[in-house]
């Protein structure tokens, strides 16, 4: 059956460039997901918002951005905006379409840790009187980042595994388009990309762990 | 209105492109889903040691991305000599994938169901098998429903990637189109369009299902 | 003083408070009894401007509640309200609980704060828990650390909604026992409740409620003993 000798070794002589490309990949996440929750933060507030122009923009930002696949909204960035002359370079649109689709996302996120929270809370600090700001600040803001820590984390993962998708535009410093170019050189598919998922693999549950870890410690009640 | 070298006949590549995101989807979920029930009902009668290797294996599906898994069949069946087609190779890479969320979805969704009311059936005289399908089933189907909903489009979703491996769905008759019009913005935008009426609609299905069911709880 | 005079409240289509008169002194323990949904929950939430009313006027030590012009947060600084669900600030613990309001609304030390709260914390019987988070505490506990939490702001007037109702029976008379002391040391206190012995030995007044009217006011030994009205009597006697 295996007309194949596995070449491991040229896979693993090619580690040092992938660890590097993973390096990128982790830098982009972290980028998408600050400026995504952000984002997000907004979103949110606009789509609570009594205003319809505030409302509209921010649920169809959402709406597009969970109904529509990333890699597409990746394609948006890279292609779509060239029909205006803009032409992002694939690292750029690799990220404004992670970015957008973890503000889509995020944003739901924190909508729904927002409703779990009674509306008596608020009822309670104002009794106390506190203000509407102040209620917010010292009661729900606290409540919310515990309530959503976890899925925001997920959504971290979500955003390691995507920035895989990048190899579709162009991307060759991340670790896929690290690994798609050794593979164009080496023709060693199976080794370098079983390789790379392992580090993906690694990389993951690191976030998930440390993820954990400082749930532990931040909210132990 | 506006001028455009975008024929009938491009949008009917377009819609079969569509067609065969809607093919690998549908086999990706029937056996993601079966499969899925079959671990989760193991996973939460079974003990976690036992089936700690199945946990770790599914596990594997949910932190590699789903593109280098697509890579990684193809290169392996093409190594091992199997001849499988791109097509069958996606669907059964989405349909492992498929079942390492549905696992969990039906594993939490049977364990909603809270034990005192499986040990009323069973004190009933029912058997394991009909305390499963007549009393569990239903309201199983209940909690997981909506996740298993949003699963089934993220899986629709992710079935873009299968351009990769050659397969001309949706995103990639797009990508064809463009190449030869250079208009991007107006065919993704038509593309997403697709993707969102294939989406939307279920969506909002299965969140009205959801709040339906919790008002009636 | 409290004056509520002439209140009207509905919520949407329905009427829950159809003018009610009512002059609560300082020093006073006024009890409120009555069916569910005869507006006395409703009342208490209209006193400390939660819930807005449609016609009258209430007015807490001359100030007008409902005024646009009224600093409802100051006001609600004098008013310590006591809910039926505890409202524990779940992401602080009990001391944090009860020193939020005065550091942050009153803008004290945390050491003064905490002194306070410790005070109140140890009236209440809950010293040794002040490290705890509430998810720890039980159900009577919760419920005292939330009459320490508005006592700590020191607030002329206390309001109590059916503060014990959420509680198990073995954990009623902890609370109970808290609202006597705080009676007894001179506390303006208006209770709504469903515990009749409490109404009957620690209020000066008690007043009945039914369909969003006041039937009946007077002291304990009237209202329990020769009510004036045919309804405070059906009452009575539907709940012994």
């Amino acid at each position: 059956m295996f007309e194949y000798t596995f070449q491991w070794r040229q896979a693993f002589r090619a580690l040092p460039q992938m660890l590097e490309g993973a390096l990128v990949t982790v830098q982009i996440s972290l980028l998408s997901m600050v400026l995504g929750v952000a984002i997000a933060v907004l979103l949110a507030v606009g789509r609570n918002s009594k205003s319809p122009w505030l409302r509209a923009p921010a649920t169809a930002w959402v709406e597009v951005a969970r109904n529509t696949p990333a890699l597409f909204q990746i394609y948006m960035a890279h292609f779509g905006l060239g029909s205006f002359g803009i032409y992002l370079s694939p690292f750029v649109a690799l990220l404004a379409g992670i970015t957008f689709n973890n503000a889509g996302y995020l944003c739901e996120t924190f909508r729904g840790a927002l409703r779990a929270i009674p509306h008596t809370q608020v009822r309670a600090g104002r009794s106390l009187g506190m203000g509407q700001a102040k209620a917010f600040r010292l009661i729900i803001a606290p409540q919310m980042f515990r309530i959503a820590f976890l899925p925001t984390t997920n959504q971290m993962v979500w955003a390691i595994l995507m920035t895989s998708l990048g190899v579709t535009v162009g991307m060759n410093t991340d670790l896929t388009g690290v690994t798609q170019a050794m593979n164009s050189r080496t023709f060693r598919t199976f080794e370098l990309f079983a390789l790379a998922g392992v580090i993906y693999y690694c990389i993951a549950k690191v976030v998930m762990l440390g993820a954990r870890l400082l749930a532990w410690r931040l909210f132990r009640y | 209105m506006f001028d455009t070298g975008l024929s009938f006949n491009d949008l009917l590549f377009m819609l079969k492109g569509a067609g065969v995101t809607l093919a690998i989807t549908f086999f990706a979920v029937t056996g993601g889903t079966i499969m899925g029930v079959a671990f989760g009902v193991l996973r939460s009668h079974v003990s976690p040691w036992a089936t700690l290797p199945l946990v770790f294996v599914l596990d594997i599906f949910r932190s590699v991305p789903l593109l280098i898994q697509l890579i990684l069949a193809n290169a392996f069946q093409a190594i091992a000599g199997l001849q499988i087609s791109p097509f069958t190779t996606s669907c059964i890479v989405l349909a492992l994938y498929t079942s390492a969320y549905c696992t969990e979805i039906v594993r939490g969704a049977i364990d909603a169901v809270p034990p005192v009311t499986r040990r009323a059936a069973r004190s009933l005289g029912l058997t394991w098998w009909q305390d499963l399908t007549q009393i569990v089933f239903p309201m199983a189907l209940r909690v997981g429903l909506p996740s298993w909903i949003g699963l089934t489009l993220g899986v629709m979703k992710d079935s873009a990637l299968v351009m990769w491996l050659g397969i001309i769905e949706l995103l990639k008759s797009s990508q064809i189109i463009i190449t030869r019009l250079q208009e991007p913005m107006l065919i993704l935008l038509i593309a997403g369009a697709i993707y969102f009426a294939l989406s939307f609609p279920i969506a909002r299905l299965g969140g009205r299902l959801e709040r339906k069911w919790q008002e009636n709880d | 003083m409290i004056e509520i005079e002439n209140v009207h409240k509905s919520f949407g289509a329905l009427k829950v408070l159809k003018g009610i008169d009512l002059a609560v002194q300082k020093g006073e323990v006024v009890s409120v009894i009555g069916g569910s949904g005869s507006g006395k929950s409703t009342l208490l939430t209209c006193i400390n401007g939660l819930e807005p009313i449609d016609s009258g006027k209430i007015t807490v030590d001359g100030t007008v509640v409902h005024a646009r012009s009224t600093d409802i947060n100051k006001l609600r600084q004098n008013i310590g309200i006591v809910f039926q669900q505890f409202n524990a600030f779940p992401h602080l613990t009990v001391l944090e609980n009860v020193t939020l309001a005065p550091r942050k609304v009153k803008g004290m030390s945390r050491a003064e704060a905490e002194e306070i709260a410790v005070k109140h914390l140890k009236h209440v019987g809950l010293a040794d828990k002040i490290k705890v988070y509430p998810g720890r505490l039980s159900g009577g506990q919760q419920q005292r650390m939330a009459i320490a939490r508005a006592l700590a702001m020191s607030p002329d007037y206390m309001l109590f909604d059916e503060v014990t109702s959420a509680l198990d029976p073995q954990l009623v008379g902890e609370v109970l026992d808290t609202l006597k002391l705080l009676a007894e040391g001179g506390m303006t206190m208006i209770c709504v409740t469903h515990e009749m012995g409490f109404a009957r030995d620690v209020s000066d007044r008690v007043a009945y409620f039914e369909s969003g009217v006041m039937a009946e006011i007077g002291p304990p030994e009237q209202i329990f003993g020769e009510a004036k009205t045919e309804a405070t009597r059906k009452f009575l006697s539907s709940v012994r």
